[in-house]
Protein backbone atom coordinates (compact mmCIF):
# COMPACT_ATOMS: atom_id res chain seq x y z
CA UNK A 1 0.00 0.00 0.00
CA UNK A 2 1.47 3.32 -1.04
CA UNK A 3 1.97 5.99 1.56
CA UNK A 4 0.58 9.51 1.35
CA UNK A 5 3.17 12.25 0.94
CA UNK A 6 2.34 15.33 3.00
CA UNK A 7 4.00 18.75 2.91
CA UNK A 8 3.17 20.98 5.84
CA UNK A 9 4.52 23.51 8.32
CA UNK A 10 5.09 22.51 11.93
CA UNK A 11 6.15 25.17 14.42
CA UNK A 12 7.17 27.44 11.53
CA UNK A 13 9.44 24.79 9.99
CA UNK A 14 8.64 23.22 6.61
CA UNK A 15 8.13 19.50 7.13
CA UNK A 16 7.46 16.58 4.81
CA UNK A 17 6.33 13.16 5.93
CA UNK A 18 4.78 9.94 4.67
CA UNK A 19 1.71 8.49 6.36
CA UNK A 20 -1.05 5.92 5.94
CA UNK A 21 -4.65 6.93 5.33
CA UNK A 22 -5.60 5.80 8.81
CA UNK A 23 -2.87 7.61 10.75
CA UNK A 24 -3.86 10.62 12.83
CA UNK A 25 -1.76 13.76 12.93
CA UNK A 26 -1.07 12.84 16.56
CA UNK A 27 0.38 9.48 15.45
CA UNK A 28 2.52 11.28 12.87
CA UNK A 29 3.75 13.90 15.33
CA UNK A 30 4.64 11.37 18.00
CA UNK A 31 5.73 8.28 16.06
CA UNK A 32 7.03 9.61 12.73
CA UNK A 33 8.39 13.02 13.67
CA UNK A 34 9.40 12.36 17.29
CA UNK A 35 7.41 15.30 18.60
CA UNK A 36 6.12 13.51 21.70
CA UNK A 37 5.01 16.60 23.61
CA UNK A 38 1.39 16.17 22.48
CA UNK A 39 -0.05 13.29 24.46
CA UNK A 40 -2.64 10.69 23.66
CA UNK A 41 -5.10 10.44 26.55
CA UNK A 42 -8.47 9.18 25.38
CA UNK A 43 -8.07 9.04 21.61
CA UNK A 44 -11.67 10.18 21.20
CA UNK A 45 -11.55 13.96 21.54
CA UNK A 46 -12.71 14.07 25.16
CA UNK A 47 -9.56 14.83 27.16
CA UNK A 48 -7.64 17.48 25.19
CA UNK A 49 -4.17 16.09 25.99
CA UNK A 50 -3.40 16.13 22.24
CA UNK A 51 -4.50 19.75 21.72
CA UNK A 52 -2.61 21.39 18.86
CA UNK A 53 -3.22 24.43 16.65
CA UNK A 54 -3.97 24.01 12.95
CA UNK A 55 -4.24 27.20 10.88
CA UNK A 56 -4.76 29.11 14.12
CA UNK A 57 -7.56 26.88 15.42
CA UNK A 58 -7.42 24.63 18.43
CA UNK A 59 -8.12 21.00 17.61
CA UNK A 60 -7.61 17.50 18.99
CA UNK A 61 -4.69 15.85 17.20
CA UNK A 62 -6.31 12.45 17.71
CA UNK A 63 -9.30 13.49 15.57
CA UNK A 64 -7.42 14.74 12.51
CA UNK A 65 -5.71 12.60 9.91
CA UNK A 66 -2.07 13.16 9.12
CA UNK A 67 -3.02 13.47 5.45
CA UNK A 68 -5.18 16.47 6.29
CA UNK A 69 -2.11 18.47 7.33
CA UNK A 70 -1.19 19.04 3.67
CA UNK A 71 -0.62 22.77 3.21
CA UNK A 72 -1.61 23.56 6.80
CA UNK A 73 0.18 25.44 9.56
CA UNK A 74 0.52 23.17 12.59
CA UNK A 75 1.66 24.39 16.00
CA UNK A 76 2.47 22.05 18.89
CA UNK A 77 3.72 22.40 22.45
CA UNK A 78 7.28 22.00 21.12
CA UNK A 79 6.96 25.43 19.49
CA UNK A 80 5.91 27.20 22.66
CA UNK A 81 9.23 27.88 24.38
CA UNK A 82 11.75 30.04 22.51
CA UNK A 83 14.90 27.96 22.89
CA UNK A 84 15.60 27.73 26.63
CA UNK A 85 13.23 30.61 27.30
CA UNK A 86 9.94 29.21 28.56
CA UNK A 87 6.62 30.81 27.63
CA UNK A 88 5.16 32.74 30.60
CA UNK A 89 2.40 30.10 30.87
CA UNK A 90 4.98 27.30 31.12
CA UNK A 91 6.95 29.27 33.72
CA UNK A 92 3.84 29.98 35.79
CA UNK A 93 2.64 26.38 35.66
CA UNK A 94 5.97 25.40 37.25
CA UNK A 95 5.90 28.18 39.84
CA UNK A 96 2.35 27.43 40.96
CA UNK A 97 2.65 23.66 40.65
CA UNK A 98 -0.21 23.63 38.17
CA UNK A 99 0.67 20.08 37.21
CA UNK A 100 1.45 16.76 38.79
CA UNK A 101 1.79 13.87 36.37
CA UNK A 102 2.07 16.21 33.38
CA UNK A 103 0.14 14.22 30.79
CA UNK A 104 -2.55 16.88 30.40
CA UNK A 105 -0.14 19.81 30.68
CA UNK A 106 0.84 20.31 27.01
CA UNK A 107 -2.84 20.41 26.07
CA UNK A 108 -3.68 22.89 28.83
CA UNK A 109 -0.77 25.11 27.80
CA UNK A 110 -1.67 25.14 24.10
CA UNK A 111 -5.34 25.77 24.90
CA UNK A 112 -4.58 28.51 27.43
CA UNK A 113 -2.23 30.28 25.03
CA UNK A 114 -4.93 30.16 22.35
CA UNK A 115 -7.41 31.79 24.72
CA UNK A 116 -5.07 34.56 25.84
CA UNK A 117 -4.27 35.41 22.22
CA UNK A 118 -7.98 35.89 21.53
CA UNK A 119 -9.02 37.32 24.86
CA UNK A 120 -6.28 38.91 26.99
CA UNK A 121 -8.71 39.50 29.86
CA UNK A 122 -10.84 36.39 30.34
CA UNK A 123 -13.05 36.03 33.38
CA UNK A 124 -12.51 32.89 35.43
CA UNK A 125 -15.88 31.72 34.11
CA UNK A 126 -14.77 32.18 30.48
CA UNK A 127 -11.48 30.45 31.20
CA UNK A 128 -13.14 27.43 32.80
CA UNK A 129 -15.52 27.06 29.84
CA UNK A 130 -12.66 27.48 27.37
CA UNK A 131 -10.74 24.69 29.12
CA UNK A 132 -13.76 22.37 29.46
CA UNK A 133 -12.25 20.16 26.77
CA UNK A 134 -9.05 19.61 28.77
CA UNK A 135 -9.23 17.04 31.54
CA UNK A 136 -6.81 16.86 34.49
CA UNK A 137 -7.12 14.07 37.04
CA UNK A 138 -4.38 15.35 39.37
CA UNK A 139 -4.72 19.02 40.19
CA UNK A 140 -8.42 19.57 40.66
CA UNK A 141 -8.01 22.44 38.15
CA UNK A 142 -7.71 25.30 40.66
CA UNK A 143 -3.97 25.68 40.28
CA UNK A 144 -4.24 25.61 36.50
CA UNK A 145 -6.94 28.28 36.55
CA UNK A 146 -4.93 30.39 38.98
CA UNK A 147 -1.79 30.10 36.83
CA UNK A 148 -3.56 31.14 33.62
CA UNK A 149 -5.35 34.04 35.35
CA UNK A 150 -2.03 35.30 36.77
CA UNK A 151 -0.31 35.08 33.39
CA UNK A 152 -3.21 36.91 31.76
CA UNK A 153 -2.80 39.70 34.32
CA UNK A 154 1.02 39.76 33.88
CA UNK A 155 0.76 39.93 30.09
CA UNK A 156 -1.61 42.89 30.32
CA UNK A 157 0.91 44.90 32.33
CA UNK B 1 -6.91 0.15 11.53
CA UNK B 2 -6.56 -1.43 8.08
CA UNK B 3 -5.30 0.20 4.89
CA UNK B 4 -7.43 3.17 4.02
CA UNK B 5 -7.30 5.30 0.88
CA UNK B 6 -7.51 9.05 1.37
CA UNK B 7 -8.73 11.51 -1.25
CA UNK B 8 -9.27 15.27 -1.02
CA UNK B 9 -11.16 16.26 -4.17
CA UNK B 10 -11.64 19.90 -5.11
CA UNK B 11 -15.14 19.62 -6.58
CA UNK B 12 -18.45 18.14 -5.46
CA UNK B 13 -18.70 16.11 -8.69
CA UNK B 14 -15.37 14.45 -7.95
CA UNK B 15 -16.39 13.74 -4.36
CA UNK B 16 -19.69 12.19 -5.48
CA UNK B 17 -17.89 10.06 -8.09
CA UNK B 18 -15.37 8.86 -5.52
CA UNK B 19 -18.06 7.89 -2.99
CA UNK B 20 -20.24 6.29 -5.68
CA UNK B 21 -17.25 4.29 -6.95
CA UNK B 22 -16.29 2.94 -3.53
CA UNK B 23 -19.10 0.35 -3.38
CA UNK B 24 -20.39 1.54 -0.04
CA UNK B 25 -16.98 1.60 1.64
CA UNK B 26 -16.47 5.35 1.13
CA UNK B 27 -16.98 7.76 4.01
CA UNK B 28 -17.10 11.54 3.93
CA UNK B 29 -14.64 13.34 6.19
CA UNK B 30 -15.58 16.86 7.26
CA UNK B 31 -14.47 17.61 10.83
CA UNK B 32 -13.83 13.95 11.61
CA UNK B 33 -15.00 14.28 15.20
CA UNK B 34 -17.45 11.42 14.76
CA UNK B 35 -15.79 9.51 11.89
CA UNK B 36 -12.37 9.10 13.51
CA UNK B 37 -13.91 8.04 16.83
CA UNK B 38 -16.05 5.44 15.05
CA UNK B 39 -13.05 4.15 13.09
CA UNK B 40 -10.96 3.88 16.21
CA UNK B 41 -13.65 2.02 18.13
CA UNK B 42 -14.01 -0.46 15.27
CA UNK B 43 -17.60 0.58 14.49
CA UNK B 44 -16.51 1.62 10.99
CA UNK B 45 -13.69 0.53 8.73
CA UNK B 46 -13.96 2.52 5.52
CA UNK B 47 -11.91 1.61 2.46
CA UNK B 48 -11.88 5.21 1.26
CA UNK B 49 -12.04 8.49 3.11
CA UNK B 50 -13.18 11.46 1.04
CA UNK B 51 -12.07 14.69 2.70
CA UNK B 52 -14.48 17.39 1.49
CA UNK B 53 -12.67 20.37 3.04
CA UNK B 54 -10.91 21.31 -0.20
CA UNK B 55 -14.30 21.98 -1.84
CA UNK B 56 -15.16 25.69 -1.81
CA UNK B 57 -18.94 25.34 -1.58
CA UNK B 58 -18.73 23.01 1.42
CA UNK B 59 -16.35 25.22 3.39
CA UNK B 60 -17.94 28.65 3.21
CA UNK B 61 -20.97 30.47 4.53
CA UNK B 62 -22.74 32.41 1.78
CA UNK B 63 -25.65 34.84 1.87
CA UNK B 64 -28.33 34.38 -0.75
CA UNK B 65 -31.56 36.35 -1.09
CA UNK B 66 -31.58 37.41 2.55
CA UNK B 67 -30.89 33.90 3.80
CA UNK B 68 -27.71 31.96 4.53
CA UNK B 69 -26.19 28.78 3.15
CA UNK B 70 -23.82 27.04 5.55
CA UNK B 71 -21.42 24.73 3.73
CA UNK B 72 -21.68 21.21 5.13
CA UNK B 73 -18.05 21.14 6.31
CA UNK B 74 -17.90 24.62 7.89
CA UNK B 75 -16.68 24.27 11.50
CA UNK B 76 -18.67 25.39 14.52
CA UNK B 77 -15.96 27.92 15.34
CA UNK B 78 -16.31 29.53 11.89
CA UNK B 79 -20.08 29.64 12.28
CA UNK B 80 -19.82 31.26 15.71
CA UNK B 81 -17.38 33.89 14.43
CA UNK B 82 -19.39 34.86 11.34
CA UNK B 83 -20.18 38.57 11.11
CA UNK B 84 -23.95 38.27 10.58
CA UNK B 85 -25.11 34.68 11.04
CA UNK B 86 -25.16 34.65 14.89
CA UNK B 87 -27.30 37.81 14.91
CA UNK B 88 -29.77 36.45 12.37
CA UNK B 89 -29.98 32.92 13.81
CA UNK B 90 -28.80 33.01 17.45
CA UNK B 91 -30.58 29.74 18.29
CA UNK B 92 -29.05 27.79 15.42
CA UNK B 93 -25.60 29.13 16.23
CA UNK B 94 -25.85 28.46 19.98
CA UNK B 95 -26.99 24.91 19.22
CA UNK B 96 -24.06 24.25 16.89
CA UNK B 97 -21.63 25.85 19.35
CA UNK B 98 -22.83 23.54 22.15
CA UNK B 99 -21.35 20.51 20.37
CA UNK B 100 -18.26 19.41 22.29
CA UNK B 101 -15.30 21.43 23.50
CA UNK B 102 -13.49 24.37 21.89
CA UNK B 103 -11.16 21.81 20.31
CA UNK B 104 -14.13 19.95 18.82
CA UNK B 105 -15.63 23.25 17.65
CA UNK B 106 -12.44 23.87 15.68
CA UNK B 107 -13.38 20.96 13.43
CA UNK B 108 -16.95 19.70 13.95
CA UNK B 109 -19.47 20.80 11.32
CA UNK B 110 -23.23 21.20 11.23
CA UNK B 111 -23.30 18.93 8.17
CA UNK B 112 -21.47 16.24 10.11
CA UNK B 113 -23.74 16.59 13.13
CA UNK B 114 -26.69 16.06 10.78
CA UNK B 115 -25.14 13.06 8.99
CA UNK B 116 -24.08 11.36 12.24
CA UNK B 117 -27.84 11.16 12.77
CA UNK B 118 -27.88 10.99 16.54
CA UNK B 119 -31.40 11.53 17.94
CA UNK B 120 -29.69 13.82 20.49
CA UNK B 121 -27.70 15.92 18.00
CA UNK B 122 -27.71 19.47 19.34
CA UNK B 123 -27.82 21.36 16.05
CA UNK B 124 -30.77 19.47 14.58
CA UNK B 125 -33.76 20.66 16.69
CA UNK B 126 -32.61 24.26 16.17
CA UNK B 127 -32.26 23.70 12.41
CA UNK B 128 -35.72 22.10 12.29
CA UNK B 129 -37.21 25.06 14.16
CA UNK B 130 -35.42 27.39 11.75
CA UNK B 131 -37.02 25.69 8.74
CA UNK B 132 -33.58 24.83 7.38
CA UNK B 133 -33.26 22.91 4.10
CA UNK B 134 -30.60 20.26 3.47
CA UNK B 135 -28.95 20.45 0.04
CA UNK B 136 -27.63 17.08 -1.11
CA UNK B 137 -25.88 15.99 -4.27
CA UNK B 138 -25.46 12.51 -5.66
CA UNK B 139 -24.94 10.59 -8.88
CA UNK B 140 -28.42 11.64 -10.05
CA UNK B 141 -27.91 15.32 -9.35
CA UNK B 142 -28.92 17.76 -6.66
CA UNK B 143 -32.00 17.77 -4.46
CA UNK B 144 -33.25 19.47 -1.32
CA UNK B 145 -35.20 18.29 1.69
CA UNK B 146 -36.33 19.85 4.96
CA UNK B 147 -34.07 18.93 7.89
CA UNK B 148 -36.95 17.13 9.64
CA UNK B 149 -37.16 14.71 6.66
CA UNK B 150 -33.43 13.91 6.70
CA UNK B 151 -33.27 11.24 9.40
CA UNK B 152 -34.53 7.67 9.12
CA UNK B 153 -33.62 6.49 12.62
CA UNK B 154 -30.74 6.48 15.09
CA UNK B 155 -27.55 6.67 12.98
CA UNK B 156 -29.50 6.47 9.72
CA UNK B 157 -30.35 9.14 7.16
CA UNK B 158 -32.50 9.29 4.03
CA UNK B 159 -29.47 9.89 1.81
CA UNK B 160 -29.41 7.44 -1.09
CA UNK B 161 -26.15 5.62 -1.95
CA UNK B 162 -23.53 8.04 -3.23
CA UNK B 163 -25.31 11.17 -2.01
CA UNK B 164 -23.46 13.71 0.10
CA UNK B 165 -24.67 16.72 2.05
CA UNK B 166 -23.52 19.94 0.42
CA UNK B 167 -24.98 22.55 2.72
CA UNK B 168 -27.78 23.85 4.91
CA UNK B 169 -30.02 26.66 3.75
CA UNK B 170 -31.49 29.05 6.30
CA UNK B 171 -34.40 31.11 4.95
CA UNK B 172 -34.61 34.94 4.98
CA UNK B 173 -35.80 36.39 8.30
CA UNK B 174 -38.98 38.46 8.65
CA UNK B 175 -38.69 41.51 10.94
CA UNK B 176 -39.35 40.63 14.59
CA UNK B 177 -38.03 37.09 14.26
CA UNK B 178 -35.63 35.21 16.52
CA UNK B 179 -34.77 31.70 17.65
CA UNK B 180 -33.35 29.92 20.69
CA UNK B 181 -32.06 26.48 21.60
CA UNK B 182 -31.90 24.92 25.04
CA UNK B 183 -30.73 21.50 26.08
CA UNK B 184 -30.79 19.76 29.42
CA UNK B 185 -27.60 18.02 30.53
CA UNK B 186 -26.66 16.97 34.06
CA UNK B 187 -23.47 19.06 33.95
CA UNK B 188 -22.69 22.50 32.55
CA UNK B 189 -20.62 21.58 29.49
CA UNK B 190 -19.40 18.69 27.32
CA UNK B 191 -22.34 16.33 27.51
CA UNK B 192 -25.06 14.80 25.37
CA UNK B 193 -28.59 16.21 25.54
CA UNK B 194 -31.17 14.50 27.74
CA UNK B 195 -33.65 16.68 25.85
CA UNK B 196 -32.99 19.48 23.36
CA UNK B 197 -35.53 22.05 22.18
CA UNK B 198 -35.30 24.68 19.44
CA UNK B 199 -37.91 27.42 18.95
CA UNK B 200 -38.05 29.93 16.12
CA UNK B 201 -40.77 32.57 16.07
CA UNK B 202 -41.89 35.90 14.65
CA UNK B 203 -43.56 38.61 16.73
CA UNK B 204 -45.54 41.47 15.20
CA UNK B 205 -47.03 44.09 17.52
CA UNK B 206 -46.64 41.70 20.43
CA UNK B 207 -48.41 38.83 18.69
CA UNK B 208 -46.79 35.65 17.49
CA UNK B 209 -47.38 35.31 13.74
CA UNK B 210 -45.19 32.30 13.01
CA UNK B 211 -43.56 29.62 15.18
CA UNK B 212 -41.75 26.34 14.67
CA UNK B 213 -40.56 23.94 17.35
CA UNK B 214 -37.92 21.19 17.09
CA UNK B 215 -37.28 18.55 19.74
CA UNK B 216 -34.26 16.29 20.16
CA UNK B 217 -33.44 13.17 22.21
CA UNK B 218 -37.10 12.29 22.77
CA UNK B 219 -37.66 10.00 19.77
CA UNK B 220 -35.68 7.86 17.28
CA UNK B 221 -35.15 11.00 15.20
CA UNK B 222 -35.27 14.73 16.00
CA UNK B 223 -38.85 15.97 15.63
CA UNK B 224 -40.71 18.90 14.15
CA UNK B 225 -43.62 19.52 16.57
CA UNK B 226 -46.12 21.28 14.35
CA UNK B 227 -48.85 21.33 17.03
CA UNK B 228 -46.55 23.22 19.40
CA UNK B 229 -45.90 25.89 16.78
CA UNK B 230 -49.62 26.18 16.05
CA UNK B 231 -50.37 26.63 19.76
CA UNK B 232 -48.12 29.70 19.83
CA UNK B 233 -49.30 31.42 16.62
CA UNK B 234 -51.94 34.09 17.16
CA UNK B 235 -51.12 34.47 20.85
CA UNK B 236 -49.07 36.92 22.88
CA UNK B 237 -47.09 33.92 24.19
CA UNK B 238 -49.06 34.11 27.43
CA UNK B 239 -48.92 31.31 29.99
CA UNK B 240 -51.96 29.55 28.51
CA UNK B 241 -50.40 29.45 25.03
CA UNK B 242 -47.05 28.29 26.38
CA UNK B 243 -48.84 25.62 28.44
CA UNK B 244 -50.67 24.38 25.37
CA UNK B 245 -47.46 24.27 23.31
CA UNK B 246 -45.69 22.44 26.16
CA UNK B 247 -48.48 19.86 26.21
CA UNK B 248 -48.05 19.41 22.43
CA UNK B 249 -44.33 18.79 22.98
CA UNK B 250 -45.02 16.21 25.69
CA UNK B 251 -47.53 14.50 23.41
CA UNK B 252 -44.96 14.28 20.59
CA UNK B 253 -42.34 12.53 22.78
CA UNK B 254 -41.57 8.87 22.15
CA UNK B 255 -38.38 8.61 24.19
CA UNK B 256 -36.44 5.68 25.60
CA UNK B 257 -35.29 5.02 29.15
CA UNK B 258 -31.51 5.15 29.37
CA UNK B 259 -28.73 6.28 31.69
CA UNK B 260 -29.33 9.91 30.73
CA UNK B 261 -33.02 10.03 31.58
CA UNK B 262 -36.24 8.11 31.95
CA UNK B 263 -39.22 8.30 29.62
CA UNK B 264 -41.24 10.24 32.20
CA UNK B 265 -38.42 12.70 32.91
CA UNK B 266 -37.63 13.36 29.24
CA UNK B 267 -41.31 13.90 28.46
CA UNK B 268 -41.76 16.39 31.29
CA UNK B 269 -38.55 18.25 30.43
CA UNK B 270 -39.57 18.61 26.76
CA UNK B 271 -42.45 20.84 27.88
CA UNK B 272 -40.29 22.79 30.32
CA UNK B 273 -37.61 23.51 27.72
CA UNK B 274 -40.22 24.56 25.16
CA UNK B 275 -41.55 27.23 27.50
CA UNK B 276 -38.10 28.53 28.41
CA UNK B 277 -36.78 28.51 24.83
CA UNK B 278 -39.91 30.28 23.55
CA UNK B 279 -39.42 33.03 26.16
CA UNK B 280 -35.77 33.48 25.16
CA UNK B 281 -36.68 33.60 21.46
CA UNK B 282 -39.43 36.14 22.21
CA UNK B 283 -37.06 38.36 24.21
CA UNK B 284 -34.59 38.24 21.34
CA UNK B 285 -37.31 39.01 18.79
CA UNK B 286 -38.28 42.10 20.78
CA UNK B 287 -34.58 43.13 20.63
Amino acid sequence: MSKIHVTTTINNEPVEFLCDGSQTILDVLRDTLGLTGSKEGCGSGDCGACTIMVDGRMICGCLMLGAEAEGKRVETIEGMAQGDHLHPLQQKFIELAALQCGICTPGFLVASKALLERNPKPSEHELRYWLAGNLCRCTGYDKIIQAVMEVAADLRK
Amino acid sequence: MQDIQYAAPKTIDEAVALVAGANGSGRILAGGTDLLVQMRSGMLSPGLIVDVKKIGELTRISEEGGGFVIGAAVSGAQIGEHARLPKAWPGVVEAINLIGSKQIQGRASAGGNLCNASPAADSVPALIAAGAIVVVQGPKGRREMPVEKFHAGPGRSNLTPGEIVVGLKLPPRAAGSADAYLRLIPRTEMDIAVVGCGVSLTLQNGKCTAARVGLGAVAPTPLLVEEAGKALVGTTLDEAALGKAAAACRAACKPIDDKRGTIAYRTKIAGVLLQRAAKIAADRAKG
